[in-house]
């Protein structure tokens, strides 16, 4: 390691560009420059001063911010191509066939082409993922490389700097003061500007705001913290997603959940209602036709008892009785359970009458509950009738088998035995909504469709997301740093006297020049400072010449 | 007077109070007195008193249309603009008791003035909110957010001006060329104004029947005359125009004739200023920003950048997040309108890198301002206009 001494006597670690002590510019570079560059006090970073093993060479590739400027861009670019066409997760096609023929047929051969490049899951590939990974790395790499230098560098300011620094501050004065006790003065209107001054032979350093130099780092690691949190979320174990329907009436236990049981009692739909709706929304409901006002499950939660075996479903104790609302989730024990859908009127009970053909006469009638249906419905006076077969979503006849699509009662059919004290041998009828047929030759009894009960089915979302705290956390930091480092400036305002007595003014900044001239300004006057230059605004030094000619 | 009328009303004073207050804000930038003068203090004076006031109205209107309703007046594009618009204002106002610049001022009401009038075009009866709407989450998620990126746009204006200021407009470079590509997009904006205005005036209706993508019989109402006509279309109102072109049925004709018709609208615009002025509007501003200080306008630039990105990431972002845990059982979807305002948020964090550690200061930076506002007005406009997701409003 080569340390560079400076002409002040301090020894400074390979790669500093301001000596640590007294500023001076140490490199060629540096020297040549008009203005001294700031940024993190010329001070010896890692990625600046190695770079031999593989190691440096990965660590100085992160730590650049041209590098991380390019990620994010980089990532920014890839999250508009993937908003082009709608992603996979909200095409109404599930099977990997159905969705690539579904971008063919809407979207045409750019849909083709969309999707054969993956973009359409293209928040899923593994190469936005990378982009993530290597955007938290560069986080991490680039946050440390820089904080730790600039932590020790404001640590150990010197009060005095040598004038070849304060000489390349943006705002810089060297001059006669006509006044006394300069500094003295000076010390005085600076605290008043709630400035901490420190005072050393001739030389005073005014600063404030310095913890706002930490927000950045402060930001970083709110953000690394949520990237952490999201990559927890593809291990098993953390997160819950699963959805349930659930019909009024029913009791079911919650998927994931074990133990838990939701009763939906009722579902409802409300629409605003255009009479009752007051003259201020009248012309909307006008123009859009029926809105939706609310979409709502009334369930009761139970929970089985500790000693209840498995399987067992009686004696559930209830834990509450709530309304699942979009907007007003359900929450027990760290699960969350969503309003998300609903189908009406799903059909739950059919009734039929078994009657006579010829006379019309009913031995009785029988209700077939289609989600549970019994086998034998026995109507007494020695009628009955048996359930041969159940085809709840019946689609038509192969080989003259009766089909059902779905176990979803949107159909139902049955082949049903009717057996009368007439008929004791029984007779086969298959028996649809809207279709009788008689395979086994004529009967004399028919089952004769009545009417059908139905009910709502409500499609629920269930949640549990362990990583929330986590990604909670990692907001909260970032927030409090941006704002400590966006919201607070680190001010300082160096002054001396010099050999021959005159004095010489510098002031930095990180960010808000204006303000730091206004306090600059006021100090000058109560001290009665040699006037300082802004050295980068051209503009305003003529302004201020014109201004003279005028006046 | 209803309530509802009252507020429009008072919309519309603000509007003129805007109008007004930018002729003063003129006024302080014209003549030959540096911008700090007396004389021309005063008119900065008088100019951001009459924003102030306009302000008030405008904040009237706000409040009282949100009593009308029951709920914010966020909920459909009309409202979500003109909210916008207005925190434009009220972050021009903040920015102006810093800084003190009128010129600032003569940029920054024409835009959220173009912003309102663009906002009064989309229909304005107040909705009722649909179930995923109703949540206190949309009052905080679409204030916050707007504020952020109405305090970004100030940036944008004191971009455009660095760059009026210091874009050489007489030569034809990279720069005076785009330079004059947002003026023309300026333009456009009041394009689509002026043609939507014509034909509501004109009371112009074309009913149509079609067949949509889901092969499904449609009936839809054109409020221009159709140039383009749906997927198998069948007019229904006799003796309006016969649509030029039929579109396949991903294609909202409906839409693309809206845009054909801003576009035509705001091209003959174009044309008619530049045969007017006999140069590029760009020149013609230029004097306007002549007084401006370079340095200071770089300054607002990235003070605005700093001031407003907190928020947005808490708006648009961090609110948008717990709402949608809330209603939608997830945070984040990839759904376009949260991926735009991820890209907003990106774009700002390369901003803030690149000035911070790359050194792009001045007219890279008065660049990368005005593209952040495009930006922002793309996810406004563009995505519930075009993009359909979850957030569509139309
Ligand atoms: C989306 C991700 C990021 C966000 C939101 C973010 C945010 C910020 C913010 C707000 C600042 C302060 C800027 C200012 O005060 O003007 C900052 C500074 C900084 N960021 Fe990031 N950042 C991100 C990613 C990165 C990456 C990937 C790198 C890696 C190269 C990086 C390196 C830096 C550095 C070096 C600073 C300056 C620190 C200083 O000078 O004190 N950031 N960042």
């Amino acid at each position: 390691m080569n340390n560079i001494i400076c002409a002040c006597g301090h020894e400074n670690p390979e790669g500093t560009v301001l000596c640590g002590n007294c500023g001076r510019p140490l490199t060629k570079e540096a020297k040549d420059l008009k203005l001294a560059d700031m940024r993190y006090e010329g001070s010896a970073r890692r990625s600046q001063t190695y770079n031999k093993s593989i190691i440096d060479k990965i660590w100085n590739f992160f730590s650049s911010v041209k590098i991380g400027v390019t990620i994010i861009i980089m990532i920014l670019v890839a999250a508009a191509i993937g908003t082009i066409l709608p992603q996979v997760l909200y095409v109404p096609a599930s099977t990997e066939a159905d969705i690539a023929a579904y971008y063919e047929r809407v979207y045409g051969t750019f849909g083709k082409i969309y999707y054969e490049l993956g973009l359409s899951d293209l928040y899923g590939s593994w190469w936005f993922q990378t982009l993530i990974g290597m955007l938290g790395i560069s986080l991490i790499v680039a946050s440390l490389d820089r904080f730790i230098p600039l932590y020790n560098s404001l640590k150990k300011q010197r009060t005095r700097r040598h004038e070849s620094f304060m000489k390349r501050q943006r705002l810089f004065a060297l001059g006669e003061s006509v006044g006394q006790e300069t500094l003295t003065k000076s010390e005085a209107k600076l605290k008043e500007l709630r400035y901490d001054v420190k005072r050393e032979d001739g030389a005073l350093l005014a600063e404030k705001g310095r913890f706002s130099r930490w927000g950045p780092y402060v930001n970083h690691v709110g953000l690394i913290i949520f990237l952490f949190g999201v990559m927890l979320r593809a291990l098993p174990g953390f997160y819950v997603d699963e959805t349930m329907w659930i019909r009024e009436g029913e009791t079911r236990a919650i998927p994931e959940a074990p133990g838990y049981y939701l009763e939906s009692k009722d579902f409802i739909l409300e629409t605003y209602d255009k009479e009752q709706a007051d003259e201020v929304f009248g012309d909307a409901i006008e123009r859009v036709g029926t809105i939706a006002s609310n979409y709502q499950t009334d369930v009761v939660l139970y929970k089985k008892p500790e000693s209840a075996l498995p399987g067992q479903t009686e004696n559930l104790e209830e834990v509450k009785k709530e309304s699942i609302q979009v907007n007003k989730p359900l929450k027990f024990d760290g699960f969350a359970v969503y309003q998300m859908d609903f189908r009406l009127d799903e059909l739950k009970t059919m009734h039929f009458v078994l009657s006579n053909k010829a006379t019309g006469e009913s031995l009785g009638d029988l209700a077939i509950d289609l989600v549970n249906p019994e086998t034998t419905y026995d109507l007494g006076n020695g009628s009955s009738v048996k359930l041969l077969g159940y085809y709840p979503d019946f689609s038509g006849f192969e080989n003259g088998e009766p089909q059902t699509k779905s176990p979803v009662p949107n159909n139902p059919a049955f082949l049903v035995r009717m057996t009368t004290p007439e008929t004791p041998k029984g007779e086969t009828s298959f028996v649809a909504i809207k279709q009788t047929v008689e395979p086994l030759g004529e009967n004399a009894y028919k089952l004769e469709f009545q009417n059908v009960d139905t009910r709502d089915v409500s499609g629920l979302t269930i949640r549990k997301d362990k990583t929330l705290w986590i990604l909670a956390l990692g907001g909260l930091i970032f927030m409090i740093g941006v704002a400590q480092g966006s919201y607070f400036n680190h001010r300082r305002i160096w002054i001396h006297e010099t050999k021959d007595g005159q004095f010489a003014v510098a002031a930095h900044t990180n960010k808000n020049w204006f303000a730091i001239k206004k306090e600059l300004d006021q100090v000058t006057e109560a001290a009665q400072l040699p006037l300082y230059k802004d050295q980068q605004d051209s503009e305003s030094q003529e302004l201020k010449k014109d201004g003279e000619k005028s006046s | 007077m209803t309530l509802v009328s009252i507020s429009g009303n008072l919309l519309f004073v603000a509007f003129i109070c805007y109008l007004i207050a930018t002729l003063f804000f003129g006024g302080a930038v014209k003549g030959s007195k540096p911008e700090t003068s007396d004389s021309e203090k005063r008119w900065g004076r008088i100019g951001i008193i009459v924003t102030i006031v306009g302000f008030i109205a405008n904040l009237a209107y706000f409040i009282t249309r949100w009593i009308a309703a029951g709920h914010a007046p966020v909920s459909n594009l009309f409202e979500f603009t003109t909210a916008f618009g207005m925190m434009v204002v009220g972050a021009f106002i903040l920015i102006y008791f810093i800084y003190r610049t009128p010129s600032l001022g003569l940029f920054a009401l024409p835009i959220a003035i173009i912003i309102i009038g663009f906002a009064s075009m989309f229909p304005r009866d107040i909705n009722p909110l649909i179930p995923a709407l109703k949540s206190y989450w949309l009052t905080v998620h679409v204030i916050t957010a707007a504020l952020g990126e109405a305090i970004l746009a100030i940036s944008a204006v004191a971009g455009l001006i660095y760059l009026l200021k210091n874009v050489d407009v007489t030569k034809r470079s990279k720069q005076s060329f785009w330079l004059e590509a947002v003026m023309f997009t300026l333009v456009l904006t009041l394009g689509f104004v002026a043609s939507t205005t014509t034909f509501s005036v004109m009371d112009y209706e074309a009913k149509f029947s079609y067949v949509d993508k889901e092969q499904k019989d449609q009936e839809i109402t054109y409020n221009t005359p159709p140039i383009f006509g749906m997927n198998e279309y069948k007019a229904l109102t006799p003796g309006t125009m016969t649509p030029l072109a039929e579109m396949p049925p991903l294609v909202n004709a409906k839409k693309l004739t809206t845009v054909t018709w801003s576009l035509l609208f705001g091209v003959v615009l174009y044309g008619l200023i530049r045969l007017i002025i006999r140069k590029p509007i760009a020149a013609v501003l230029k004097p306007f920003a002549q007084k401006a200080n370079s340095q200071l306008m770089d300054e607002i630039g990235y003070r605005a950048v700093s001031i407003g990105f907190p928020v947005f990431t808490l708006g648009a972002l961090i609110f948008a997040m717990i709402w949608a845990q809330e209603a939608w059982s997830r945070f984040w979807g990839w759904d376009p309108k949260e991926v735009w305002a991820l890209i907003t948020w990106l774009f700002y964090a390369a901003f803030l890198h690149l000035r911070l550690s790359r050194g792009w200061h001045g007219e890279k930076s008065a660049w990368l301002a005005v593209i952040g506002f495009i930006i922002i007005m793309f996810n406004l406009i563009a995505v519930n206009l075009i993009i359909a997701g979850l957030h569509s409003y139309a």
